[in-house]
């Protein structure tokens, strides 16, 4: 798996690739909450992410509970089918924000920011 | 340790042979579970299911023959060996075999804990998940002497499937429930399989379940595979013993009076 982060105009992009296990998740939680303390809204690229298993799941679901409680937008981006059938399967797909395009959460991103103010 | 090359079953058995002392229990088995599909084992009490799952699981060492699971030969593994190919595999097991002292929630972790270095956090949530996957997040604290049948079953259900394994063995998944939990832990089967790409094993003798989840059936008699093929090729076969126990007929009634008496008689 790999990780690459980009600073975008109000949030934070970090694009996922490859296989997301047990291996590489304790990478990612790392990341995703490392981000978050930066006080930015993420948004997490999924879309060359060929699997992703529970524990990389997880790391994902206290990402986004890390970000509700810092009252921080949080989602996620160009999910593939296989991904979506895991969270699916476990729920998830209901609860998580899920976008087709970054400019989808820009614009949740600034209607966020302007309720704020 | 032998490589098996071929990487597109999960499974390859060859010419297993299993004796307890003098007496033979699996008779030159064959069989290949191809990856991602589900695999149902059926067969009488007696015909060696559970020595061959045994032997799948690297617990009971053939008297000849090979295992390949995931490409590593179990048979003539040594126990490192096997341990690394067990990692892999998650086993429900028929009564459950959950430990009386630590509640559901231990129960299902300890195998991460175990084998992985993931941070508490993240094993709570996924113990969390595999409990709402079998609906048993509200029991997580309860302990296993707490639970009815149906809810034990669905716990070594979640324990077997925390490691998110390539391979599911499953003994008796529906054996002693209600028909709406057992439809229900059916259904969990195949939504595992389609999901989270699982290579499933399930030794059952239970019908209704064996139509609904198989992708493929091997039918056991007296230590032998006596037929394989998909749901619809076993339904037609025209082995008198296959149509005996689709159609629930006693044994007796399939056994030729000549064979019976040499049974009983001991060939006097």
């Amino acid at each position: 798996m790999e990780l690459t982060l980009k600073s975008e105009t109000g949030f934070d992009l970090l694009a996922l690739s490859g296989e997301v296990d047990m291996h590489f998740s304790p990478k990612l939680r790392e990341k995703i909450l490392g981000t978050l303390k930066d006080g930015k809204p993420l948004l997490i690229d999924m879309a060359q992410v060929s699997y992703i298993d529970s524990s990389g799941i997880a790391s994902l679901v206290e990402g986004f509970q890390t970000a509700k409680s810092s009252k921080l937008p949080y989602g996620l981006l160009n999910i593939s089918t296989t991904a979506l059938q895991v969270l699916t399967l476990t729920r998830l797909d209901k609860i998580f924000n899920l976008y087709s395009s970054a400019e989808q959460f820009k614009a949740q991103v600034t209607t966020h920011a302007g309720a704020i103010q | 340790m032998s490589t098996d090359n071929s990487q597109r079953n999960a499974i390859s058995i060859r010419n297993l042979v299993v004796d307890y002392g003098q007496r033979r229990i699996l008779s030159d088995v064959n069989l290949d579970i191809p990856m991602g599909q589900i695999m149902v084992i059926m067969g009488q009490s007696g015909a060696g299911k559970t020595t061959l799952l045994r032997c799948l699981l690297g617990l009971k060492k053939p008297t000849s023959g090979s295992v390949h699971i995931l490409g590593t030969d179990i048979a003539s593994a040594s126990l490192r060996e096997i341990n690394k190919v067990r990692i892999q595999m998650g086993v429900a097991f028929q009564g459950g075999a959950l430990f009386s002292s630590m509640s559901v929630a231990e129960n299902i972790q300890l195998a991460l804990r175990e084998h992985t270095n993931l941070d508490e956090k993240t094993i709570e949530i996924m113990t969390r998940i595999k409990l709402d996957m079998v609906n048993m997040l509200p029991a997580e604290h309860l302990m296993p002497a707490e639970l009815s049948g149906g809810m034990t079953k669905r716990a070594a259900l979640a324990r077997a499937i925390i490691m998110d394994p390539k391979l599911l063995f499953f003994d008796e998944p529906s054996a002693g429930l209600d028909p709406s939990t057992a439809a229900e832990l059916d259904q969990l089967i195949i939504t595992l399989k389609n999901t989270m790409r699982m290579t499933i094993v399930v030794v059952t003798h239970e019908l209704d379940s064996i139509f609904k989840i198989a992708d493929h059936i091997a039918v056991m008699s007296n230590g032998l595979i006596i037929e394989t093929g998909t749901p619809q090729q076993i339904t037609a076969s025209t082995n008198p013993e296959i149509q005996g126990m689709l159609n629930r007929k006693p044994r007796e009634t399939i056994v030729d009076t000549d064979t019976h008496l040499r049974r009983l008689t001991g060939g006097v």
